[in-house]
């Protein structure tokens, strides 16, 4: 049944749709509702993969390999396991999304708009499904133009400033991933990403590798201190390109740490796994306070994805702490497995609630062209469906039980308290700090009486808007309460990668 | 006991929650309420029910509904335990979640948010039911949090006033910092007992009291205390001990049925629940219970003073609900943790009953809140005065009254402690009585008794419907009788399998009881009961027989009236250490940290370096050929002389 | 007899000679197209003596192309510099630094 290649037809469908919607030039309408269609179809299919995907193997899964450029043994090499593929379906329901999203909000040149996020969606699953190097570099890089096209063309005032910044910055961390990938190819004498894992390397070249790695993906997550992009590129980017920046271009730093630091550089991972943990925790104390400051909606948001992105970081590096502390507590809480797993909900889970967040503040921003948090003030009075929405994913965001922020915050803390009691008890302060930024944003925006004429005047969210962030609250709330079915499919691929990371390669 | 019982008890309020939240227009306001009581009251019926099989049929339940997660070999379940601490308080729950959603038919009657307010509060009924049904952490934390969101939104249910909208930010505030510790000692349990269900972890109890843990450099601690402390944190954040207390009083911005169902009946005593239920690692850790019973005493005594001086009616209650906390606090730390559960189910029905009367008084004056405009309202209001004068008694320890029982029996309690601080927190309980008297008769004789001190807006105030006055009616009844149960719930033996209390500690054994009467007797010769008796007389001579005098008072003591006035400090201090350096540490590091250095020095300092080097560099572009012609031959030269030598 | 350095040095004295007029000419431009014909035929002369001394013609034939584009090249210099004076109503070198950085 599933001969057919389903990770070429899930990267391809969607950029070939794209060029097609391009050429539907000022027709935006059939923009529309090609690009509608394409993402839908993109989006069932990548269910496709939930249900053909067999949970008990640890082996990549759908794999497609063909010879690519043969004088170079370059490969085009696609395959999935538990680790990409929940990252893939979130990549093609994001992109669903946006594409609602943008149905009338972009006026300027929509069929451009909706195609550079189609051609950037089949990109991305590029990067999630591709297991040779150079493809993966390929769709890694590549996937960089569209996005900077979406926010230097459809941005806000000072996009120019913050597309450079954004481009300078993430080319910055690639050009190290580049070195090392072409070193890696000399090591072991093919480009596959599997031959890389099996490759035995002494720690020096390790330690150089992984902070290779480590550059180029700390720029993406973002990482303390290389993550000032983020709040410049969020700001100035349309609803649109915040949405994928936020749920899924993040995600990607996640995802290569988890498919080439851990694995490939075991021994430099633990060796440097401080950097790593002290990096992580600053950016959720530090980053959590400057999330305070705030004064502008979005930029908020943006602090709170890195705070919580370091959580993810921090789950990743914490295991070689925990197998350290495993053997004085026989018997005890399967602590590295509870953090890689939390580390990938929080992935998942924060896609969802940034985008949730991200689309907020559009439909604010659509209506009252301003994201000061000062310039509203008792919203909740002229748009209380909105509202409702707003406290839900704003409880979301500070971790609530019952949704998607709380599993993965929760499993990341368990675990850290196995490594060492002051680095649960440091992410533990998102909990009081998490909670302060985002409601009181939530009371300065939504709670009190009518702040000004242009409030009273606001129209409650429509059906469009009501469908999107209805979604999104089902998949967060269903997430929260049932975590398990996200789960099941990547305990095999944490177990396989536990055991990579626990034989040294010396 | 089958799943399926348990699972209605739950779900009931749950989906009466959806269809009044969701359908609320649809189905009009009238349905909203039906729905939302009927769902109630189907977990009210059946909880009895439960109660019932489990004291009679001695059954109890323990299993798991579904799979939360699974990581390795730990697997996270949601699950129901439901034993006679539980049931117990499930009945609680849904009887006093049911007494307030009739109440509020009556009190929210021309409100707006009628739907979204039954929604609310059947919303958390579910959750109050979660936790105290949980069988594992994760699901005692998972109802921790989710009352701690419904409170959230029930005080600032009126989101357009000022203060609700601040309450309510500072109560979730508050309360996640308990729930941070409360996360760090679920985390420790979880460490060293490699499970979170209930039951694994009290068996693994005994081991993990061996136990040391480095927190800081060589010190150690013993495993239990740091797991005790760090639990309790998130006690005092729900149940609103010094210095986490900070928020309960202002949640009175809320409307009065969830101050009677939240704020003093149910919510605020998941913390007691917590203790009383982690009852066997507790008692491995005398360090933790000491902490417990000095924080509870200092809670009791100083929370009581400051209801002397409080002037809004809701607000006198909340300090008495803080200091009632404060003697259930102290009976755990005592480790009569029966006596503390017994107190809770007792002061629920008391408290729930003062707040919903309190209630009543506040409509029939139009939504005046001060004692001060009060007064008389004894003939107006006759049936709000009977039960509040059973309130009123019933708190105070009157001999034969449900408080009498349950106080009486934690001071009793306190007294025969040994463990560190266990003199100065029997001080506090004996101060607290007299002070409990004061404060308590002081709001019923301003409130209705003396000269009418109220506007009356042209016509006088009447007695409120018959919605709100039956479930007083009702609330009374087993606020008389309830404290009958002492013989069964401390001294008998239907807690006796939810609580596990170490000889050595069993100050409970060490009282004499023989039966109820005997007790009673007993009572009215110990000091407890003299002191309330005083506490009365005072308040009669002050507020009755004096008026004139309690002015005077303040004038005297001005420095202490200010003091407490401040509420000794704890506001202010927060606001100005917390908040304000919060925020102001917040711009500090945006600023500094982020624009000036990593922005400043290294993002745009890295390409003024580069400018820095071009505008150097440019100088030799001077445009003119002839210095382009001689930089030609200078490199020729020097490429010839390479390539000769 | 004339020696084969005696053209050498000719030849070498011309191209200083231009070189030097590059230099130190700061005011009219055609007197740098002059300098640079003067260049191309001292390195013609070089190749006019080896061509003859080592009795290969191919040196020969190289002059006449360096010739042929040497011709296209003040040609083409004139006609820039025919524009350059209508935009600029001048061809003094140092008025001309328009590649400055």
């Amino acid at each position: 049944m599933f001969d057919l290649p389903i990770l070429s037809l899930l990267i391809w469908l969607p950029i070939v749709g794209g060029i097609a919607v391009l050429l539907c030039r000022d027709n935006a309408y059939a923009a529309r509702w090609l690009a509608l269609l394409v993402s839908m179809v993109t989006m069932l299919l990548s269910f496709g993969l939930y249900i053909g995907f067999d949970s008990s193997t640890a082996q990549m899964q759908f794999v497609e390999r063909l010879p690519w450029v043969e004088t170079f043994n370059i490969e085009y090499f696609l395959g999935i396991d538990g680790f990409s593929m929940p990252l893939m379906i979130l990549t093609t329901i994001s992109t669903l999304l946006v594409v609602i999203a943008g149905w009338q909000v972009i006026k300027d040149r929509i069929a451009q708009y909706l195609a550079a996020f189609l051609i950037m969606e089949g990109l991305m699953l590029g990067v999630f499904a591709a297991l040779d190097a150079i493809l993966f570099y390929l769709f890694f890089e590549a996937m960089l133009i569209p996005l900077f096209l979406v926010i230097g063309i459809w941005g806000g005032p000072n996009r120019v400033y913050a597309t450079l910044k954004f481009f300078l910055y993430t080319f910055f961390g690639s050009v190290f991933l580049l070195i090392a990938l072409l070193y890696l190819q000399f090591q072991a004498g093919s480009f596959s990403i599997l031959d890389y894992h099996a490759v035995s390397l002494s720690l020096t070249q390790q330690i150089w590798l992984f902070l290779a790695f480590l550059i180029a993906f700390a720029v993406k997550i973002p990482m303390w201190p290389v993550h000032t992009w983020l709040p410049d590129a969020h700001v100035e980017a349309p609803t649109g390109g915040s949405v994928i920046l936020a749920a899924i271009t993040l995600k990607i730093g996640g995802y290569g740490l988890l498919r080439f630091a851990l694995p490939i550089t075991p021994d430099a991972s633990m060796a440097l796994d401080w950097l790593v943990i002290s990096l992580s925790l600053i950016a959720i104390v530090y980053i959590g306070f400057v999330a305070l400051a705030q004064s502008d909606l979005k930029k908020l948001i943006a602090y709170s994805s890195i705070a919580h992105m370091g959580f993810v970081t921090l789950g990743l590096f914490i295991i070689f702490r925990i197998f350290a502390n495993a053997s004085l507590l026989p018997g005890a809480g399967n602590g590295e497995v509870l953090a890689i797993e939390g580390a990938m909900v929080q992935m998942i889970s924060h896609g969802f609630i940034a985008a949730a967040m991200f689309l907020s503040v559009g439909v604010l921003y659509d209506r009252m062209h301003t994201r000061e948090i000062s310039a509203y003030g008792g919203v909740a009075n002229s748009m209380p469906k909105f509202a409702a929405f707003a406290v839900f994913f704003a409880m979301a965001n500070a971790g609530l039980p019952g949704t998607s922020g709380f599993v993965g915050e929760f499993m990341v803390i368990l675990a850290a308290f196995q490594a060492n009691f002051w680095f649960a008890f440091l992410a533990a302060t998102t909990l009081i700090v998490g909670a302060a930024y985002t409601l009181w944003m939530v009371k300065r925006v939504f709670f009190g009486e009518i702040a000004n004429d242009d409030v009273a005047k606001l129209q409650d969210i429509n059906g469009r808007e009501f469908l999107l962030l209805g979604s999104l609250a089902a998949i967060v709330l269903f997430i929260g309460v049932w975590p398990e079915p996200l789960l099941n499919v990547m305990h095999a691929s944490v177990e396989q990668l536990l055991m990579q990371v626990s034989q040294s390669k010396l | 006991m089958t799943q399926n019982l348990l699972l209605a008890i739950v779900l009931a309020p749950l989906l009466g929650s959806i269809f009044a939240g969701f359908f609320g227009k649809q189905i009009g306001r009238n349905n909203a309420h039906r729905i939302t009581i009927i769902g109630v009251a189907i977990a009210f019926a059946l909880s009895a029910y439960v109660l019932k099989l489990v004291l009679v049929d001695g059954e109890s339940y323990n299993a798991t509904v579904y799979q939360w997660l699974q990581a390795g070999s730990l697997s996270i379940e949601v699950g129901f335990m439901v034993d006679a601490l539980a049931a117990m308080m499930m009945v609680v729950v849904t009887f006093v979640s049911l007494m307030v959603h009739i109440y509020t038919i009556g009190y929210m009657h021309d409100d707006d948010g009628y739907c979204r307010f039954f929604s609310y509060i059947s919303l958390f009924t579910f959750a109050m039911l979660m936790l105290v049904m949980a069988n594992s952490f994760m699901q005692l934390f998972f109802g921790w949090e989710a009352v701690g969101l419904v409170s959230y939104l029930l005080i600032g249910f009126w989101y357009k006033k000022p203060t609700a909208i601040y309450a309510n930010l500072k109560a979730f505030l508050v309360n996640r910092v308990g729930d941070f510790g409360f996360l760090l000692g679920i985390a420790a349990v979880l460490m060293y007992a490699g499970s979170l269900n209930y039951v694994e972890v009290f068996n693994q109890a005994p081991q993990m009291a061996d136990q040391q843990i480095n927190i800081w450099g060589d010190s150690s601690w013993s495993l239990m205390t740091v797991i005790g402390i760090l639990l309790f944190i998130g006690a005092m954040g729900k149940s609103a001990q010094v210095p986490l207390h900070v928020w309960l009083p202002d949640s009175m911005e809320g409307p009065t049925p969830i101050s009677a169902l939240i704020h003093a009946a149910t919510m605020v005593t998941a913390g007691i629940f917590m203790v009383a239920r982690m009852s066997p690692l507790y008692e491995y850790s005398e360090t933790a219970l000491s902490f417990i019973l000095v924080i509870g005493a200092i809670t009791a005594l100083f929370m009581g003073f400051l209801g002397l001086i409080q002037n809004d009616i809701k607000r006198v209650i909340a300090y008495s609900t803080l200091s009632q906390l404060g003697y259930m606090t102290v009976a755990l730390g005592a480790s009569a943790y029966s006596a503390a559960i017994f107190h809770l189910f007792t002061h629920a029905f008391f408290k729930a009953l003062l707040f919903l009367a309190a209630g009543s008084v506040i409509m029939a004056l139009h939504h005046q809140q001060d004692i001060r405009h009060m007064g008389g309202l004894k003939k107006y209001l006759p049936i709000t005065y009977w039960t509040s004068l059973i309130g009123t008694l019933a708190l105070i320890g009157a001999p034969g009254l449900a408080g009498f029982f349950s106080k009486d029996a934690i001071i009793e309690a306190v007294h025969a402690s040994t463990i560190p601080g266990a003199g100065f927190a029997y001080i506090a309980v004996m101060t607290g009585v007299f002070v409990t008297a004061l404060y308590s008769l002081r709001l019923f004789f301003l409130v209705f008794h003396g000269k009418e001190r109220f506007d009356a807006h042209g016509h006088p105030p009447h007695e409120s419907p018959k919605v709100v006055t039956i479930p007083l009616i009702l609330l009374a009844i087993p606020s008389v009788l309830a404290g009958y149960l002492i013989g069964h719930m401390v001294f008998g033996d239907w807690l006796a399998k939810s609580i596990t209390v170490m000889p050595a500690h069993d100050v409970l054994a060490q009282i004499n009881y023989h039966g109820v009467w005997a007790f009673l007797l007993h009572g009215l010769q110990m000091p407890p009961f003299w002191l309330a008796l005083a506490g009365v007389v005072t308040a009669w001579f002050l507020y009755i027989k004096r008026p004139d005098l309690p002015g005077k008072i303040q004038q005297k003591l001005m420095w202490l009236w200010r003091v407490m006035d401040n509420k000794y400090g704890f506001d202010s201090f927060n606001e100005k250490v917390f908040a304000a350096g919060s925020r102001g540490l917040g711009g500090l590091l945006w600023k500094i940290g982020d624009g000036r250095l990593i922005d400043g020095l290294v993002v745009n300092g890295s390409a003024r370096l580069v400018g820095l080097v071009a505008r150097v560099g440019r100088r030799v572009q001077s445009g003119y050929l002839y210095h382009y012609a001689f930089a030609m031959m200078i490199g020729v030269w020097l490429l010839l002389t390479w390539f000769v030598i | 007899m004339i020696a084969l350095s005696d053209y050498l040095i000719l030849a070498a004295l011309l191209f200083s000679l231009s070189v030097a007029g590059i230099f130190l000419n700061r005011k009219n431009i055609i007197i740098l197209l002059m300098c640079i014909e003067l260049m191309l035929l001292a390195v013609n002369l070089n190749f006019l003596a080896f061509s003859h001394f080592l009795g290969d013609a191919a040196g020969q034939v190289f002059v006449f192309f360096i010739l042929t584009v040497a011709a296209a090249e003040a040609a083409i210099g004139l006609a820039i510099l025919v524009v350059l004076f209508r935009n600029l109503s001048t061809i003094n070198v140092d008025d001309i630094d328009k590649l400055r950085g």
